[in-house]
């Protein structure tokens, strides 16, 4: 092993991550972080307002990596490639939750252009968005269909940042960045 | 017709729909991964009770969180209650809200805009 625990220790701290996984995420994994951030948020005793809008978007985003792997046959089952990554932090103006997960290079165009059309929504105009994704967007067999994205972003207040990084002919690296302040 | 009562858990709502009186009410957390799987029971009996509904019907909706796979599921939950209302059942929508929750708000707002049957926002104390 050659990691430094005590650097890494630092590099939380210095940071504010309250969690780092690296791994598998099962119905399991998503059920045990929810726990532990709200009773983290508990102990700070954050205002409900706070704490629901960090719940709501921690529950979409860890059922988005949950789904994603479960979805692409092509990245579950291959351990260097099927693992997430994700990141909670606190720092003074507001919570941070950051994921990253390996994805297939010809999707990546698509969830751009989906990232990008939300960004350029005003909040009235994603209201009417969501409810238009909900009314007639197709389903897919899991339940999701395409509105986890936008009542993220709904939730959060802030823009998306995001960055997609090429990996291999078929490989690219996805993360995504999601902050939520009062 | 047998009345539905399910259980619930961290993820998912109780769910109690008695068929004689013509309530429904469903309460708690909504946040599984497989939502249509959870909600089949209820979309299931809500099809079963609109041939022969109450002359009225009151649903409760009282979440304190629910997941976009859930949203869904919700939506065909108040589908079904539009065709029960046409059917002749005088049907209400009573969405509970925790005081300060704008977010729980907006989302019941969401549906009233999307569905023809008559909610009462109710705000709760905390």
């Amino acid at each position: 092993m050659k990691i430094n625990l005590l650097e890494f220790y630092n590099l939380m701290d210095q940071d504010d991550i309250i969690l780092s996984y690296k791994g598998d995420v099962s119905s399991e994994l998503v059920s045990s972080v929810l726990q532990i951030i709200e009773s983290k948020m508990d102990k700070l005793e954050e205002p409900s307002r706070i704490r629901k809008k960090v719940y709501n978007v921690l529950v979409e985003t860890l059922q988005n990596l949950y789904h994603h792997i479960a979805e692409n046959p092509s990245l579950s089952g291959k351990e260097e490639v099927s693992s997430v990554i994700f990141l909670i932090g606190k720092s003074d103006e507001a919570y941070l939750i950051c994921t990253g997960n390996y994805m297939e290079n010809d999707n990546v165009e698509e969830l751009r252009h989906r990232i990008d059309k939300i960004n350029n929504l005003e909040a009235d105009e994603l209201k009417d968005f969501y409810k238009e994704v909900l009314n007639n967007g197709i389903m897919s067999d899991k339940g999701g269909g395409g509105l986890g994205m936008i009542d993220i972003a709904r939730k959060s207040g802030h823009k998306l940042e995001y960055n997609f990084k090429e990996v291999d002919q078929q490989h690219s690296f996805y993360s995504l960045l999601v902050k939520i302040s009062e | 017709m047998e009345n539905l009562k399910i259980d619930g858990t961290p993820k998912t709502p109780t769910i109690v729909f008695n068929l004689e009186e013509g309530k429904l009410l469903i309460r708690g957390r909504s946040i599984p991964e497989n939502s249509i799987e959870f909600y089949k029971p209820l979309v299931d009996k809500l099809e079963e009770y609109t041939n022969s509904p109450q002359s009225s019907t009151e649903v409760k909706i009282q979440l304190e969180y629910f997941n976009t796979s859930s949203s869904k599921c919700i939506l065909d939950v108040f589908k079904k209650l539009e065709k029960i209302k046409s059917n002749g059942s005088d049907t209400v929508i009573k969405w509970y809200y925790e005081e300060d929750d704008e977010d729980m708000l907006e989302a019941g707002e969401d549906y009233q805009a999307i569905i023809n049957i008559p909610f009462k926002m109710v705000e709760m104390e905390e």
